[in-house]
């Protein structure tokens, strides 16, 4: 009698040897790909310290509080030669975060205005939209970044020749110069002001809903509101200077020297990245758009018009509502595109995160790996918070729809 | 079990990477001599110093200095590859190993030298920082340029001389700054700039290339040094000497009179002097891992120091840069090589 049948004999089922069992053997796959990736990692940086240390390179981010020795020029964040490396690149961030926001909005007004021109009954709107499209999402960006600039540049005239435009504004190629407040007790008023205008507005309404909820007829907030945003602000600049005029100081720009001085600038690269990014990304939010508006059941229409409304009513309280549901999420994924292309800036000289990260800061310092990584995780951050806050949006028009 | 097929693949790579990742251990003479080709940082286009032409063939200063380092190891100037690299990217370049040398009218500063991991060989062109400015502007000093919007690469000493210059100075003064040459001249070139600073050589070289080169001047002033040099990564004495010493060579050739006409002439005169230079006697050549005839190889392909400056920056070529401080030590420049015995 064999061993085998002695355990057979036994009553239990015959094993099987652990290698042929699926659970176990998937664990030890995973288990070694874990090492092996560990591994991986290990070894690479082991190979980075080591590479780094026989060029006399050190490793670390003491760098960032070291002063910096270039300029930048028109940065939200202001910077000067002698300030510290980690105030670059804050400027630098500042400058992508206002690019990025503007272009933002003006891609998305313009998306929604071109997407639903793609679907008008006029064949010419239609067509014009439909070749707008095209033409802007099938070129590279990098190209009409540098044609926007060129055009920019090329057409506006010198600062000596600039062109007064109403409202005291300048335009060259240097840029379009405006009046800009210069600090006094009158504009922090206005601010106070403005912000308490805010506070009484969103009461009202809130009140007016109330109301209304009660059966009593709303307030009347098309004629409250703006009162309250010009009554107070006026009032709080009037009741610390004892007059609103002369209360409110500005710079206004003139030509000094070589260029125009005083007042604010908004330099071309400015100009001509936001045109570029949100140009590009409108063609994509247009085709969103066009989509999510076509994806609602035309049985809703038809539901709509059977019940009597007239078409502006189908569309804002049936089409769009639920449109917007299949547009959000799509939308928010071009927001963080426009975000990470706004990096093409270095290319017209516009100082933005990257141009002043991988440019001046890595170059002076040569500590590539810190500056990247760096670089990389404020990307990933801003576009972490960019989705939060669309999922957000997304719930919330979910929500609103049931 | 489908996984088993990638998870083995990517076992092996690991091991694989672990076996040839020790920082490598043959020398970069050797990987050279290996792979058959010297790689070459080299700029991307400056009139001068390297310029591909359509067919892909580079000419100029800089790239003559990669084509003499070429022939000293193989005894033909052509084995080079050139990499092309804006001001941004050369040192990460050096510094990843994806080039072995660094000829690209790059200054010399002591960041670079030490933190930045590169290690400079020697100078090959003494040169300044100025500003091109529009000749219509009547501008007749940099200290005149107070308010004015300045077009500059970045990445270079440039863009940090300028802001030491107005901060010195006590001026005010816009930067607006671009990855590449290219960029930078077409934006001036465009007007958004009042003046256009990079060294005084490139200078010259990126006038041409203006859409009117009359109407622009350079200033007088040289705002900063400019000691450009090649440069190799740090770690590796032989290869740094090969390099020094390729460029000392061509120095010590014109200094001791050897020119691509009459190097094989000289080799065999009796001049104890000429003898140890160009090998025919003594062990100069084997020291730095090179043949006996290394110095004969280099002039006979590209001529010694004045000739390689004559040719691009001569009074026969387009930009015409007096020698200036590039004269040898001698005739009142500062060009001098250590003796070669
Ligand atoms: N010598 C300076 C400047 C070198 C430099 O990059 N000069 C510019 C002159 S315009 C250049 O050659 N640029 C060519 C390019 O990057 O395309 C340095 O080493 O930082």
């Amino acid at each position: 009698m064999r061993a085998g049948q002695t355990v057979t004999t036994s009553g239990r089922a015959p094993r099987a040897a652990w290698w042929g069992n699926p659970a176990v053997r998937a664990f030890i796959w995973q288990a070694l790909l874990v090492i092996a990736v560990i591994s991986l990692f290990v070894w690479a940086g082991r190979n980075v310290a080591a590479n780094l240390r026989a060029s006399n390179i050190t490793w670390g981010f003491g760098f960032l509080t070291e002063a910096a020795n270039f300029d930048i020029t028109g940065s939200l964040i202001p910077f000067r030669a002698g300030d510290t490396y980690a105030r670059a690149l804050l400027a630098g961030f500042g400058n992508t975060l206002a690019a990025a926001l503007v272009a933002i909005l003006i891609a998305t007004a313009l998306g929604f205005v071109v997407g639903v021109a793609r679907l008008s009954r006029n064949v010419l709107v239609a067509r014009f939209a439909a070749a707008y499209v095209e033409a802007l999402r099938n070129t590279p960006l990098l190209l009409q970044l540098l044609v926007w600039y060129n055009v920019v540049l090329k057409s506006l005239p010198g600062p000596r020749q600039s062109i007064a435009l109403p409202g005291g504004l300048l335009l060259n190629n240097r840029g379009l110069y405006g009046p800009w407040p210069v600090a006094a007790p009158g504009w922090s008023a206005l601010g106070l002001g403005l912000l308490a205008a805010l506070a009484v507005s969103i009461g009202l309404a809130v009140w007016s809903a109330r109301r209304r909820r009660a059966g009593r007829a709303p307030l009347a907030l098309w004629l409250l509101t703006p009162l309250v945003f010009i009554g107070l602000p006026l009032a709080a600049v009037w009741l610390t200077a004892g007059t609103v005029a002369g209360a409110l100081p500005v710079t206004w720009p003139e030509l000094r020297g070589f260029n125009v001085g005083g007042g604010v600038t908004l330099l071309p690269e400015f100009v001509a990245l936001v045109l570029g990014l949100s140009l590009y990304t409108s063609a994509f939010i247009a085709e969103i758009v066009r989509s999510g508006v076509q994806a609602v059941p035309k049985g809703q229409r038809e539901a709509g018009r059977a019940l009597g409304l007239r078409e502006g009513q189908i569309l804002r309280l049936i089409v769009i509502p639920q449109a917007l549901r299949l547009i959000i999420p799509p939308l928010a994924g071009q927001y963080l595109n426009l975000t990470k292309n706004s990096s093409l800036a270095v290319a017209i000289g516009y100082p933005d995160l990257v141009s002043i990260g991988a440019g001046p800061v890595l170059q002076n310092t040569g500590q590539a790996l810190e500056v990247i990584s760096l670089i990389m995780l404020i990307y990933l951050a801003l576009s972490l918070l960019t989705a939060l806050l669309m999922n957000w949006w997304n719930a919330r028009m979910a929500l609103a729809e049931r | 079990m489908k996984r088993a097929p990638v998870l083995m693949a990517m076992a092996c790579g690991v091991a694989a990477a672990m076996a040839n990742g020790a920082p490598a251990a043959a020398g970069v003479l050797d990987q050279v001599r290996q792979r058959g080709q010297v790689i070459c940082g080299a700029n991307p286009g400056l009139a001068g110093f390297g310029v591909p032409d359509d067919k892909g063939k580079w000419t100029g200063f800089d790239v003559d200095y990669c084509r003499a380092i070429s022939a000293a190891v193989f005894g033909d100037p052509d084995k080079v590859k050139y990499v092309p690299l804006t001001a941004k990217d050369r040192f990460t370049a050096l510094q990843t190993g994806e080039i072995d040398v660094l000829v690209r009218n790059t200054t010399w500063t002591m960041s670079r030298d030490t933190a930045l991991g590169a290690s400079f060989t020697n100078v090959n062109f003494y040169d300044g920082q100025a500003f091109l400015v529009r000749a219509k502007l009547g501008l007749k000093s940099a200290l005149e340029l107070n308010g004015a919007t300045i077009c500059v690469q970045q990445g270079t000493t440039n863009e940090l001389n300028m802001a030491d210059f107005f901060r010195s100075h006590k001026m005010e003064y816009k930067p607006v700054s671009f990855g590449s040459a290219a960029e930078t001249v077409r934006a001036y070139d465009a007007g958004r700039c009042d003046a256009f600073t990079s060294d005084s050589s490139a200078l010259h070289a990126e006038r041409l290339r203006m859409t009117n080169p009359s109407e622009h001047v350079v200033l007088p002033e040289l705002i900063s040094r400019e000691p450009f040099g090649a440069a190799v990564r740090k770690g590796d004495d032989q290869w740094f000497d090969v390099v020094r010493w390729v460029g000392y060579g061509l120095v010590a050739a014109e200094d001791a009179g050897v020119t691509k006409a009459n190097v094989d002439e000289k080799r065999s005169s009796d001049n104890p002097e000429l003898r140890r230079m160009l090998g025919a006697e003594g062990k100069l050549g084997p020291a730095i891992g090179l043949p006996d005839e290394w110095l004969v190889n280099v002039v006979r392909a590209v001529g010694n120091y004045g000739e390689i400056y004559d040719r691009h920056f001569g009074e026969t070529s387009r930009l015409k840069i007096p020698r200036g401080l590039n004269n040898l030590w001698n005739k009142g420049g500062l060009m001098y090589a250590p003796p070669l015995r």
